[in-house]
């Protein structure tokens, strides 16, 4: 077995203690503890590449769109030469919140307390977002305000993929490319038309954007691998049924006649922290509809995709629900939309939900989508309304001391991982009930907020030292392995590179 | 001074459609779902877009999204309202179980038009919810809807509600608004 050497840190607290993998116990005070939430702010969230929202939201020059990153506000803006831009949206002067719309147009942010002004025009500013009015600058600072150092602050690193725009405060952070690795495979399904245009997707106008009483990871830990829930949460979803099918329909519509939802269901858990479950060499192909209008569209997407996909020596596969480390979920099928938790307190969330669809889909399609959407997902949709319920109520029963001493059980599949033929990652053979995302998920956040150094973070996540430890074993586990892969009736192997 | 008979008539609207509007809030009160779900048209379209906040001049065009087209907290119709029904009556909808408390007050009710056999009608909401213990929302707005004469009643043909929130400040939208 090989082991990898523990960095220590320099984080004061040390969150790992409280993050026990290999007995697959975790303290309840990562969710609760005020000190934890803190270090959280310092350590994760400003060094994470964080989605920000869609670029077609943006689509004209002078188009922004109000964001966060962690639990600051920030302006996602489109420059006069078409670059997006992430600016912290607080004046310089006096920290006020220079934008309080949600979206808009305009070049230049003028703050409503002294009037700072801060232009995205380059033919005014060298740097969108760079100071471009003070009012009585010469009375008031001489010639002793460097303006070139006092313009909105940027974020970092910005990255456009197919769409899904990130952002990253931290110029040490690594690229995105190296942040997501192979994980950018289910980024694509999500961002990529059902046809396979590279992507070929556009946001709904309107977001979603509601305050849950609960901790954030509550929310990227449900879509990371958590299948396990559905049955008894939603429950009653499942026996009313607001499938594509019609009335009575299951709530996803799966084609039954072709496996439904469990078929070769799996988990693909990350080094780095990002997981997904589901299937990774055969698809879903598309609900049942009861509109045999929309099974056309669907039905043709569908098989042109599988035909490209086929071309470049790839399965299809890969359509979540998943979640990007930290706190971006996303499901890439049906419904497919992006979810996003925005940490306000250890207690507190405001969780966004953005809604995708293909550039062409006809009409019928789009409101069909649209309508499906709404009744599934989101504060009212029929689904989603009784995971708040979990959230809340998990987070409220574990604040009290006694609870605290408790940890929470994530001993599914423990010990279960098989090796991946994607990069830093493993699978676990489990349909429904399986445990191995949550557990990296956690390890990777504790190594972020007992702020690890970006050489120790890269270190640590080069190898997938549980691929190693499972390789180590495999003459005595390739029986076991099989016997859980005939039970599931799986066809193994992730989407060949 | 005699009251006008056109006066007398639409005082006896108002009245009639006040008195149905205080009924429904009390059959949602009382959880009789499945009864309200008659005070609906089979035809009936029920929307709520998403507010937003916007610069002064760009109201019109921007303040909320657009049913039909956008996203909103609730687009549909009756048949989508009768699987929240459904749910509700399963008894293992976890958003309401157990039960929340909730009043509907229904207010400043106005006729916009009258159109017989069809009304437009105009007021405020404010549903008030309490569940478990601190749980409460007070969800507020406008509203509009379109009525239709049918025997000596009403049905709501068309809900439009305008909900005074931007980011939805309840955990979740689980109870009829």
């Amino acid at each position: 077995m090989t082991t990898v050497e523990e960095p220590t840190g320099t984080g004061a607290p040390q969150v790992r203690n409280l993050v026990d993998v290999k007995n697959g116990e975790i303290s309840r005070e990562i969710f609760i503890d005020e000190q934890i939430f803190k270090n959280e702010m310092e350590n994760l969230f400003p060094r994470a590449w964080l989605f920000v929202g869609h670029a077609t939201q943006v689509p004209e020059p002078g188009d922004f769109f109000s964001s966060w990153m962690g639990a600051d506000p920030v302006l996602l803006t489109r420059d006069d030469k078409g670059e997006l831009h992430v600016l912290l949206n607080s004046c310089r002067h006096r920290g006020m919140r220079v934008c309080r719309y949600d979206e808009g147009n305009t070049m230049q942010f003028t703050c409503p307390y002294h009037a700072w002004s801060y232009s995205i025009d380059g033919s005014l500013v060298d740097t969108p977002g760079a100071l471009h009015g003070v009012p009585q600058q010469k009375a008031a600072y001489g010639t002793n305000l460097e303006r070139e150092k006092w313009g909105l602050v940027r974020a970092a690193k910005v990255h456009n993929y197919k769409g899904l725009v990130f952002a990253n405060w931290d110029p040490e952070a690594p690229s995105f490319d190296e942040y997501v690795g192979d994980f950018h495979w289910w980024l694509d399904n999500l961002a990529d038309a059902f046809d396979g245009t590279e992507g070929g997707t556009e946001v709904f106008r309107g977001v979603h954007k509601w305050r849950i009483r609960s901790n954030w990871k509550f929310v990227s830990e449900n879509f990371l691998g958590d299948t396990y829930h559905g049955a008894s949460t939603h429950a009653s979803v499942e026996a009313v049924g607001i499938g594509p099918g019609g009335k009575g329909k299951r709530r996803h519509g799966e084609r039954q006649d072709q496996g439904g939802f469990s078929k070769g269901r799996m988990k693909t858990s990350f080094r780095r922290g990002h997981g997904a479950s589901d299937n990774l060499a055969y698809e879903i192909p598309y609900p049942e509809f009861a509109e045999a209008d929309l099974d056309e569209y669907f039905v043709a997407a569908w098989e042109k995709r599988k035909q490209k996909l086929e071309a470049e020596g790839r399965l299809l596969g890969g359509r979540g629900p998943a979640t990007l480390f930290p706190n971006m979920s996303f499901a890439a099928g049906f419904p497919r939309t992006i979810l996003v938790a925005h940490p306000i307190s250890p207690t507190e969330t405001e969780v966004w939900r953005w809604y995708l669809v293909d550039k062409d889909a006809p009409e019928n399609v789009r409101d069909w989508l649209r309508r499906y959407y709404m009744r599934y997902a989101g504060p009212a949709g029929m689904t989603e309304q009784d995971d708040m319920e979990n959230w809340d109520y998990a987070t409220e029963a574990s604040r009290g001391v006694i609870a605290r001493r408790y940890p929470y059980n994530y001993q599914q599949g423990l010990g279960q991982e098989t090796p991946s033929d994607l990069d830093g990652s493993v699978h676990s053979h489990h349909a429904i009930a399986g445990e191995v995302n949550a557990r990296a998920f956690y390890r990777r956040w504790a190594e972020f907020v007992d702020n690890l150094s970006w050489p120790e973070l890269n270190k640590l996540a080069e190898v997938d030292d549980r691929a190693m430890e499972r390789a180590a074993e495999t003459t005595t586990d390739v029986a076991d392995g099989v016997k859980v892969l005939d039970a599931v009736d799986v066809v193994d192997g992730p989407p060949a590179k | 001074m005699p009251i006008a008979e056109a006066q007398l008539e639409r005082m006896l609207l108002l009245n009639s459609v006040s008195d149905f509007l205080y009924r429904e809030a009390d059959l949602l009160d009382e959880r009789r779902y499945t009864e309200w779900l008659d005070m609906l048209a089979e035809d009936y379209q029920y929307s709520v877009p998403l507010r937003m906040n916007v610069a002064y001049g760009e109201t019109d065009a921007r303040e909320q999204t657009r049913a039909g087209r956008e996203i909103c907290w609730f687009d549909e119709g009756k048949a989508t309202m009768s699987l929240r029904v459904d749910q509700l009556n399963t008894g293992l909808h976890w958003a309401e179980e157990p039960v929340s408390r909730v009043s509907h007050l229904v207010t400043n009710i106005r006729l916009d038009a009258v159109e017989l056999p069809e009304v437009e009608v105009s007021c405020r909401f404010l549903v008030y919810r309490n569940r478990v213990a601190d749980e409460t929302d007070f969800l507020v707005g406008r509203r509009k809807d379109r009525l239709r004469q049918v025997g000596d009643s009403w049905q709501v043909v068309r809900r439009e509600l305008l909900l005074d929130q931007s980011v939805l400040l309840a955990k979740n939208l689980s109870i009829f608004v």
